[in-house]
Parts: C-alpha cells; sequence; structure tokens
C-alpha cells in the first residue's frame, strides 16, 4: 500500500521541455519567480500566466495534473484570499461592509501569485527527473565551493535519500505486516493512539537504516569513493542551442517585466 | 602463476571483542584461480574478506595485494581498483537511481574519463548480461539482477581480483544460478581471480580450491574434490556436502566402490552409468 505513493512526482515525456538542460530549467524558474513577483498590474499577471501556459502546452503536462497538485495547498490559497477581500481599504462593495472593490482585486491577484508560483515550480519537477535536478544542482552550485561549501557531499546526500526512499517504504511495509501478524493495530483508535502506534515501526525502522547507512559506507569505500574531489561523471551536462534560446527569452521576459513595473509606478 | 593476494600469519580481533576473529591465518591465493572459502557463521570467513581489500588491517602479520602492504595508508585506492568486492545485501550497496549510473560509480570516483566510463559501463553491464536493464530503477529489479548489477560495479573499475561475500546469501534459487554463473564466467572467460566467500557447498564445485575455516583458523584447503571426498573432515566441520557426494557416500556404504571426486550432476551420473554398466 506504500508503494503506491509517487515520488518526486516526475512524468517521463520527450517534449523540448523535458530535454532541456536541467541547468536551465533551473535558472529559468528563479527567473520566472522573480518576474512573478514583479507583476503589479493585471497587464503584468496576463504576461506571467501566458508564459506559464506556454510552457504547460510545450511540455505537454495537462492542466488537471497540476490543479490535483495545487490541492494540498488549497487551504493556504483560500486563507490569503480571504484575509485579502477583508483587510484591504478602500470603497466598500456595500456600504458598512468590510469587503472592498480594491480588496477583491488584491485577493484575485495573490491568489493568482501563488498558483503560478507553485506551477512554475511544478512544472520543473514534473519535467525532470531527481537525479538531473541534483545534477544540476551541483553544476550550478560549483561556485560556492570557493567559501567551502560541501556542494558535492550535499548533492550526494540528496541523491542517495532519494535512492534509498523506496528501500525503506518497502521495509516499513515489511515491519508493519511483521507487527500486524502480531496483533498490533494501526487502523483504529485517535490520532494519539494511532501515533503511538507507529512507534514500534519507527525503532526497528532507525536500527536497520543505521545498519544499512554502514553496509552502504562499506560498499562504497570498497569501490574507491574518497569524496568529491578528482571526481569524474559519466553524463556531462551539455547546454545545447535550445538551452541558449530559452535562457535568452527568460532574461527578455525579466528585463520586460521590469520595464513594465517601472512605466507603472 | 603467479601469487597475487598473501596472508602471512594474521591475527585480527575486532574493537570490543575478546576472542581473535582470525588467529594466524597463512594463505596465498594464485592470480586467475578460483576460490571458495566456507565455513560456519563466525568461523572468520568474511573477517578474511575484509582483509582483501584494505576495509580491515590485520593486528599482527601482513596482507599483501599484487605486491602492496595493505596497511599502507596511501595506496588504500590503488589496492581498492585491484580488488573489489561484493556484499551480501545487493541493496545497500547500490548507490544511484538508474542502473548504469550506479555502474559508473567505481570509475567515477577513480577519474576516469566520461567517454571510456561509458564504455566501461557498457562493457561490464553486456558481461553479466544486464545491459537492456541499463535504464531502470534498481529498486524494480529481482535480487538476482540487482545482484548482477553490483559485480557490473565491480567489473567497471577493471580490479584484478573480484572478492564476493555470501553474494547469494539473500537470493532465490534462480538469482543465485544468474550470479554463479556470471562469477564462473568472470574467472573462466575473463581470466579474473575470484574469491567466493559462502555457506552453500554446492557452490563450491566448480572452484579451482576449497578452503574451509573454522574458528578464525584455516581447517583445511585442497580442492573440493579432495576435500569432500573425506567425509569425516566434513563431518567433523559440520558441513555439508554436494547432493551428488551425499549420494555417492549412500551408494559407497551399501558396497559399491565408487570414486567421490565426480562433483557436477553429469560427472556423478556418468560415474554411476559406468558402474552399473559393469
Amino acid at each position: 500500500m506504500l508503494k503506491d505513493i509517487t515520488l518526486g512526482q516526475y512524468f517521463p515525456g520527450d517534449t523540448i521541455v523535458h530535454r532541456l538542460d536541467p541547468r536551465t530549467k533551473l535558472i529559468c524558474v528563479i527567473l520566472f519567480i522573480v518576474a512573478l513577483f514583479l507583476a503589479v498590474n493585471w497587464t503584468g499577471y496576463a504576461i506571467v500566466l501566458a508564459a506559464t501556459v506556454i510552457f504547460m502546452i510545450l511540455s505537454k503536462i495537462s492542466p488537471k495534473r497540476i490543479f490535483s497538485g495545487l490541492k494540498p495547498m488549497l487551504f493556504i490559497i483560500v486563507l490569503t484570499g480571504a484575509l485579502n477581500i477583508f483587510y484591504t481599504k478602500g470603497t466598500p462593495v456595500v456600504e458598512g461592509w468590510m469587503i472592498t472593490w480594491e480588496g477583491i482585486e488584491r485577493a484575485v491577484q495573490m491568489i493568482l501569485r501563488i498558483t503560478l508560483l507553485i506551477s512554475g515550480t511544478f512544472l520543473l519537477t514534473y519535467t525532470t527527473s531527481p537525479i538531473a535536478i541534483t545534477d544540476g544542482l551541483e553544476m550550478l552550485l560549483k561556485p560556492l565551493k570557493l567559501i567551502r561549501f560541501p556542494v558535492h557531499e550535499m548533492t550526494l546526500m540528496m541523491s542517495m535519500a532519494l535512492r534509498f526512499i523506496p528501500t525503506l517504504i518497502e521495509e516499513t511495509d515489511k515491519i508493519m505486516s511483521a507487527q500486524r501478524a502480531r496483533g498490533a493495530d494501526f487502523e483504529t483508535g485517535g490520532l494519539i493512539k494511532r501515533a503511538k502506534a507507529l512507534l514500534p515501526i519507527l525503532v526497528p525502522l532507525f536500527v536497520s537504516s543505521f545498519r544499512r547507512a554502514d553496509e552502504l559506507a562499506v560498499a562504497m569505500e570498497s569501490r574507491c569513493y574518497h569524496g568529491g574531489e578528482g571526481r569524474t561523471r559519466m553524463k556531462q551536462l551539455k547546454f545545447a542551442g535550445r538551452d541558449y534560446v530559452t535562457l535568452t527569452l527568460f532574461v527578455l521576459f525579466l528585463a520586460g517585466m521590469i520595464l513594465l513595473k517601472r512605466t507603472a509606478a | 602463476m603467479s601469487e597475487i593476494i598473501r596472508f602471512e600469519s594474521v591475527h585480527y580481533t575486532y574493537p570490543g571483542d575478546e576472542l581473535e576473529s582470525l588467529c594466524g591465518v597463512s594463505l596465498s591465493i594464485e592470480e586467475g584461480s578460483f576460490v571458495a572459502v566456507v565455513g560456519h557463521n563466525g568461523s572468520g570467513k568474511s573477517t578474511l574478506a575484509k582483509h582483501m581489500n584494505a576495509i580491515l588491517i590485520p593486528d599482527e602479520g601482513k596482507v599483501t595485494v599484487c605486491g602492496t602492504d595493505t596497511s599502507d595508508q596511501d595506496r588504500l585506492i590503488d589496492i581498492r581498483r585491484n580488488v573489489g568486492m561484493v556484499f551480501q545485501n545487493p541493496d545497500n550497496q547500490i548507490v544511484a537511481n538508474v542502473v548504469e549510473d550506479d555502474v559508473a560509480f567505481a570509475p567515477e570516483n577513480l577519474g576516469v574519463e566520461p567517454s571510456e566510463i561509458r564504455n566501461r559501463v557498457d562493457e561490464a553491464l553486456t558481461l553479466v548480461g544486464m545491459y537492456e536493464y541499463r535504464q531502470h530503477a534498481p529498486h524494480l529489479l529481482s535480487g538476482g539482477q540487482k545482484q548482477r548489477i553490483a559485480i557490473a560495479g565491480i567489473i567497471a573499475m577493471k580490479p584484478r581480483v573480484i572478492v564476493l561475500d555470501e553474494p547469494t546469501a539473500m537470493l532465490d534459487p534462480i538469482g543465485r544460478r544468474e550470479v554463479l554463473s556470471t562469477v564462473k564466467e568472470l574467472c573462466r572467460e575473463h581470466g579474473m581471480t575470484v574469491v567466493l566467500i559462502t555457506h552453500h557447498m554446492d557452490e563450491c564445485i566448480d572452484a579451482d580450491r576449497m578452503v574451509i575455516m573454522a574458528d578464525g583458523y584455516i581447517a583445511a584447503d585442497g580442492t573440493p574434490a579432495q576435500l569432500f571426498a573425506d567425509p569425516e573432515l566434513m563431518e567433523r566441520q559440520g558441513l555439508d556436502v554436494p547432493e551428488t557426494v551425499k549420494l555417492m557416500y549412500a551408494l559407497n556404504k551399501e558396497g559399491w566402490d565408487l570414486p567421490l571426486d565426480a562433483l557436477g550432476v553429469e560427472e556423478c551420473a556418468e560415474v554411476i552409468r559406468k558402474a552399473v554398466g559393469k
């Protein structure tokens, strides 16, 4: 049952968005977020929305998938909307009400902003495998090595964690079955009772994880692992023409948004 | 044939233990040979294996690999590159999310050129018969397949010796067969030295040499045919013998006079056929 959880939310495909270098996509997402926060009027939001829709179409990710991903954030989105409706000063919709026309406008813009923010990052994780993202991150953060930031170690830890998630889920399943076979009950009772029932699962899981970590370390050393120094990579990330084009377009996009903000202000 | 690994009266005690795990082991392994090491749990066979690539360093005595003393910390990478090790649990030695990335791990650590890594990875995966799975996620493969990936990960390092520490202990019979035939091929067709630690006696049948460990000592050392032919020794060590040898023992007890050195099923059948034909 635990096996059904989708991890990393990556949907393999062969569109132009999928083929872009992960570094390009990471940079573009950052530029996209900056641009989004520069939007101050409806024109600005319309442009950002258009950019998102274009990428959604190019990557062949259905809007349904984006919306299903937004579900867990629904509460925050609604709350932000509500707060903006009630707490923005201006002309009331009906005399004596707290709701103002300006409030409604702000609320819609805020909701749009959060939705677009999340959709943009989803487009990254939906079209890029977790390994590609960690590889891209390692390359992008390389300059941080100068200030002794352990970039290689950090990204290795990330990819290792991703590698072991399915293994640990399998193990949890096994432990739960073993406990159930001896009469443990995970389904009934209140929140506290159920949380307590999880304890006998966590303890053996922790113990075995430590043993695994130990064995893994020995296996890695046996394969000549000695840190990031002098290490090469089989798969070299390479910028292609499409990457330069995409990056240029995004820089222009951001420049346009800055200009728009200037003229609006 | 030249010597590739040498143990000179090696003693080793695990930190915090009172009993010695290895009490003066001397052993010499020849290049290109297939050596099986058997013994009960706690007999010291895994400890012996871990001395071969400097995971453990002897307390007393000396281990030499390809002429290098394993206690030489500066040559650690050299030693490990020459002696690859495969462990019991395939899950705990696979580091990447994609099969080919995992196989590339060791050569990447050694700083091999990217194009050369690609060649080595393809070669190693073809050798273990897993090339068509190169894009798969390891956790979706069977135990035997995962263990073959682990072996490919070692081969990609181009070692001269491959040490396998109970590689089949967690596998089903099909997985065991897959792994064993891969190991045999490595030795017979690619001239790699193989040290196989196991407690399945039938896995020793094809070895050139069999070493029996007991309580940190080498209890017996010889060809599998020699050792299995000595029922008393096997009995004393509390070790099982392959089914074929069991059959021969039983027949000899009934008054037949069969040689005990036909270990393979085919050879065994041949011997019996001849005896019956007489």
